[in-house]
């Protein structure tokens, strides 16, 4: 018992590394293609190494910290940071009874823990004393705020269907070919404002107003260089695609699809990679928005519609179950 | 604050600036109980990813707020004007180019017309036809890169404004590999020559530039969808950056920034030279002045600059290039003492060349009016009160090349 809980959650944290770094050269092919290039194309077989040579690269280089950082919460906040984003992976079950802890609460603990990657993204705009750094910071707490209510509202919609906060009974009430995503009117809506809140919550274009580059240059991460940097930018992807993963759970029936039972991983991996990309299309075909903007957005719409939906679903819910 | 705004008998910035005194008094109380309210002043520049060139901006912060904005420039100066006055009338017109690198074209022809109307100089039609079609494409290429950095400063390097300006990058390369084929040059051309151009058009040059010109206005009708269908783009463009047509005339501003504010003044039709007055064209005018607006004038105008272009292609004349062919060395241009000033419209908007010739190979003083150094002195009344993020997208629509701010 202690052996496997030793043993699956470093299988799944390695697996996660491991996307993540092959999910930027997907993403950087995506993106190319939009664009009209080649994309990598030099280290390896069509690019096939370029991640491996970027992380080397990345560990390779100087870690540099600015003389008037604070050092302290400098140097903790990427591992601060990288922390929540992997313990997001920590309540996914990739195919039944298959993961690291199947919590009852397992939907409620990934909210949670998505929301408090925050802390490390303040501790890094805080200690670099860099004013660019310092405005990101303060975009991200609000911005993080704004969007996680909408987050969280939208993914009770799947939660409310099936009757259960567990990750793996969520997945299980879409056997069958049901998925929520297919849920007439009410699974199509909260699978929009799903994507909506997952991208601002994962500060990618059009809310990355975090970033920045065009007026914060790289926003709270302008001083990281070096592995600290990469560390940041594992926890960001490691957070997109656990929300892929979540997404694919609660509306595209994660396991479920046609062919043996041991293809239930692959098909949720799949899926999860059809949302990346749909993100990544996302990402690539818009300009970013102003935090106003941004904030009117969430408060002035995805809020209320996404409390009216959720009180809609519970009406459907008991209407369902009355008679 | 007063040192941030030059002009101070204009009602705007006034009316910022005695709001701004009366915050300042109440909010330097507040200041010592660290309540918050206290002012950031932070660099934008002259290393920035949206600087446009070496522009630096020092912009003081109130949370996400601008209040206050003092724009510093001359980090690309390269000394022009004492350079023009060293270097003979047949030497200059290339290095003109490098005042504007992005519209070379532009700054070439503004300098050989001033020495042409010193000289009372002829210049052969065919010729004249040339320097239109170079001016056209010109423009074309310059507002194409405008489209992309723009899109850029609004939507990221990161996200969907590398997007479009990939695309009109593609597109520029296109117009660029036309200047190859006649000049040799992609960039710093050095085409135009006092009393003609330097090379006539080779062969098939014609069709080919008929053919880009198919494509890129296609090309233009595509950026038109992808931009105004989206509405992220619609909310950062729309209502960002007011000029007034009152602001406009008073600060002297030109070219589609003028143009997007409801004044109707282009040197093309206001004083055609270099044989304007044969094409058919109309000026693109915008009445709101919003960032917006001047991107609707800069896609009407790509429009109207394919539009010219063609029409010269179709009418370009038989004849000789140059009245003054066959120069044996660079001294050997001579113009009378004289002195004259010549506009023309760049992309950007007036460029002006003055020039004093004192009857020897070399112009006794030259000076310069970049349309781009004119046009960024509207920003001190336009960007207090935005957020820091329509800083870059105002930055932008003005469209500063800033080899030509500094010269």
């Amino acid at each position: 018992m202690t052996l496997t809980m030793l043993i699956a959650p470093f299988v799944v944290l390695n697996v996660v590394i491991g996307m993540v770094t092959y999910v930027t050269l997907l993403e950087r092919k995506f993106a190319a293609r939009m664009q009209s290039r080649i994309g990598p194309y030099r280290v390896g077989p069509h690019g096939l190494l370029q991640p491996i040579a970027d992380a080397l690269k990345l560990m390779m280089k100087e870690d540099i910290v600015p003389t008037a950082a604070d050092r302290s919460i400098y140097n903790l906040a990427p591992i601060v940071f990288l922390l929540p984003c992997m313990l997001i992976f920590a309540t996914i079950p990739f195919a039944p009874g298959l993961g690291v802890a199947d919590l009852n609460i397992g939907i409620l603990f990934f909210l949670a823990v998505s929301a408090m990657e925050i802390v490390g993204l303040f501790m890094a705009g805080w200690g670099s004393n860099n004013k660019y750094a310092l405005l990101s910071a303060m975009r991200a707490v609000n911005q993080i705020i704004s969007y996680d209510l909408p987050f969280i509202f939208s993914a009770l919609v799947p939660v409310l269907l099936a009757g259960s906060l567990r990750l793996s009974d969520i997945a299980a009430a879409q056997g069958g070919g049901y998925w929520f995503i297919f849920y007439p009117v009410i699974g199509q809506l909260a699978f929009l404002f799903f994507i909506i809140s997952t991208l601002a919550a994962e500060n990618r274009v059009p809310f990355d107003i975090l970033e920045a580059e065009s007026e914060l240059v790289a926003g709270f991460r302008v001083e990281y260089s070096g592995m600290k940097f990469a560390l940041i930018q594992l926890g960001e992807y490691a957070h997109v695609i656990g929300s892929s993963y979540l997404g694919a759970l609660l509306f595209l029936g994660a396991w479920g699809g046609p062919g043996p039972e041991w293809l239930g991983p692959i098909w949720f991996t799949l899926k999860a990679v059809v949302l990346f990309l749909l993100v990544t299309w996302v990402r690539w075909s818009f300009v970013r928005i102003r935090v106003d903007q941004i904030l009117a957005l969430s408060w002035k719409v995805l809020m209320p519609a996404t409390l009216l939906l959720l009180v809609a679903t519970g009406m459907v819910v008991v209407w369902r179950i009355a008679p | 604050m007063s040192g941030n705004i030059p002009i101070a008998d204009r009602e705007g910035p006034r009316r910022i600036e005695q709001e701004l005194t009366e915050a300042d008094r109440s909010r330097r109380k507040i200041e010592f109980d660290y309540s918050g309210g206290e002012r950031l002043s932070m660099n934008m520049g002259p290393q920035h990813p949206s600087a446009h060139g070496v522009f630096r901006a020092i912009l003081e912060l109130e949370g996400e707020e601008v209040v206050g904005v003092d724009a510093v420039i001359g980090y690309l100066h390269r000394c022009h004007e004492k350079l023009a006055e060293t270097l003979t009338y047949a030497q200059y017109p290339s290095i003109a180019s490098k005042t504007d690198y992005v519209a070379a074209m532009t700054s070439e022809f503004a300098y050989v017309m001033a020495a042409e109307q010193i000289g009372k100089i002829e210049v052969p039609k065919r010729a004249q036809y040339l320097r239109v079609i170079c001016a056209e494409l010109q423009r074309i290429a310059s507002h194409l890169l405008w489209l992309g950095t723009w899109c850029m400063d609004m939507g990221g390097a990161l996200g969907g404004g590398a997007t479009i300006f990939l695309y009109t990058i593609r597109e520029r390369e296109t117009i660029l590999d036309l200047f190859e084929e006649l000049v040799g040059a992609r960039l710093l051309y050095g085409f135009f020559q006092v009393g003609g151009v330097r090379y006539d058009a080779p062969a098939n040059w014609i069709e080919h530039c008929r053919t880009t010109l198919d494509a890129i206005d296609g090309r233009v009708v595509e950026y038109e969808q992808m931009l105004e269908g989206n509405p992220f783009f619609l909310a950062r463009a729309k209502g960002v950056g007011f000029i007034s047509r009152e602001l406009a005339e008073d600060v002297g501003i030109a070219g589609p920034l003028l143009r997007g504010s409801g004044v109707n003044f282009d040197i093309r039709k206001a004083a055609p030279y270099s044989s304007y007055e044969d094409f058919q064209f109309t000026i693109p005018v915008e009445t709101v002045g919003d960032c917006f607006a001047r991107y609707r004038v800069r896609m009407a105008e790509f429009r109207q600059a394919s539009s010219i272009a063609r029409q010269a292609l179709d009418k370009l004349p038989e004849g000789p290039i140059s009245s003054m062919p066959g120069l044996k060395s660079v001294a050997q241009v001579r113009i009378p003492k004289g002195e004259a000033y010549t506009r023309v419209e760049g992309p950007r908007g007036e460029v002006g060349c003055y020039l004093i010739a004192d009857g020897t190979a070399k112009p006794y003083r030259m000076k310069w009016r970049g349309a781009s150094f004119s046009n960024l002195a509207v920003l001190p009344y336009i960007v207090p009160g935005v957020k820091v993020a329509d800083v870059p997208a105002i930055m932008g629509s003005v469209d500063p090349v800033f080899g030509e701010v500094d010269r």
